[in-house]
């Protein structure tokens, strides 16, 4: 998409990818690690800027933390509404340069 | 365990051919043209979306039924290089007037006829809770939306 999101906390891709993992499910940062191409600390790095923006919460469960998207839905909401903007301003950027414009004033 | 969640602003940036006044009136005025019909609060499908061009003018979707639901109102209204509107769609999807979100679009002009557009829905904190369901509910007709409109507007 031509305008990729400029959602600081979503521009690295490996954020972004870590993000869309806890979309499918809760899961631990070992977990999140063992198939991502970054090391553990790493991924940990790029949950904490994730939980700063209000996009996942952690909870202990036992020794280790699980991550998820905020329960509360902000989370999924702002989610949602990102791609909904996405949408919204390719559909307003296709209209305002439509090459029928010239005589805008009365067809 | 309680938390504070603030959800960072969503921010888009993107270059239209086109002038600022040229797209401020097709974001404005012409909103009925390119905005996705799916998104409405009403329980009937949306016909047609209107901002009146004033401060304090109403942003309001019609239904085919000839419903109104108000989903915000319009904060500042500086042609052509900014809009200020109130989101006011809460996460339960219904207008609520105390849901205070800001929608704000700027265009400045580069010259040559195009200009760049500085997007950012902001206070998203405020939209409150219990919208995880319908966020989700409201996911699934996605698929096709953007390549439906690039036809309709190259129609």
């Amino acid at each position: 998409m031509a305008n990729a999101t400029a959602f600081a906390a979503l521009a690295d891709p490996t954020r972004r990818e870590v993000f869309e993992r806890l979309a499918a499910g809760p899961r631990s940062v070992g977990d999140l690690a063992q198939d991502l191409p970054v090391s553990r600390p790493a991924v940990s790095q790029h949950l904490k800027v994730l939980k700063a923006a209000g996009l996942v919460t952690d909870r202990p469960e036992g020794a280790r933390r699980v991550y998820q998207i905020d329960p509360q839905g902000l989370g999924q909401l702002r989610a949602w509404l990102d791609r909904f903007w996405d949408q919204a301003l390719e559909a307003f950027k296709a209209e305002v340069e439509k090459p029928d414009d010239d005589e805008e004033d009365e067809a | 365990m309680s938390q504070t969640i603030t959800p960072a602003a969503i921010r888009k940036t993107l270059e239209v051919r086109a002038t600022p006044q040229k797209a401020f009136q097709v974001f404005t005025d012409g909103i009925d043209r390119w905005w996705p019909k799916d998104l409405t609060i009403s329980k009937a499908p949306l016909k047609q979306v209107v901002i009146e061009p004033r401060v304090g003018g109403r942003w309001y979707g019609i239904d085919v039924d000839g419903a109104e639901d108000d989903w915000g109102d319009v904060l500042a209204w500086e042609p052509p290089g900014r809009l200020l509107l109130a989101w006011r769609i809460s996460g339960k999807w219904v207008c609520d007037p105390s849901v205070h979100t800001e929608v704000e679009v700027t265009f400045t002009d580069l010259g040559d006829g195009r200009c760049r557009v500085d997007f950012e829905h902001r206070d998203l904190a405020n939209l409150g809770e219990g919208a995880d369901t319908a966020a989700v509910s409201m996911d699934s007709g996605w698929g096709g939306i953007l390549g439906r409109f690039k036809a309709a507007a190259e129609s």
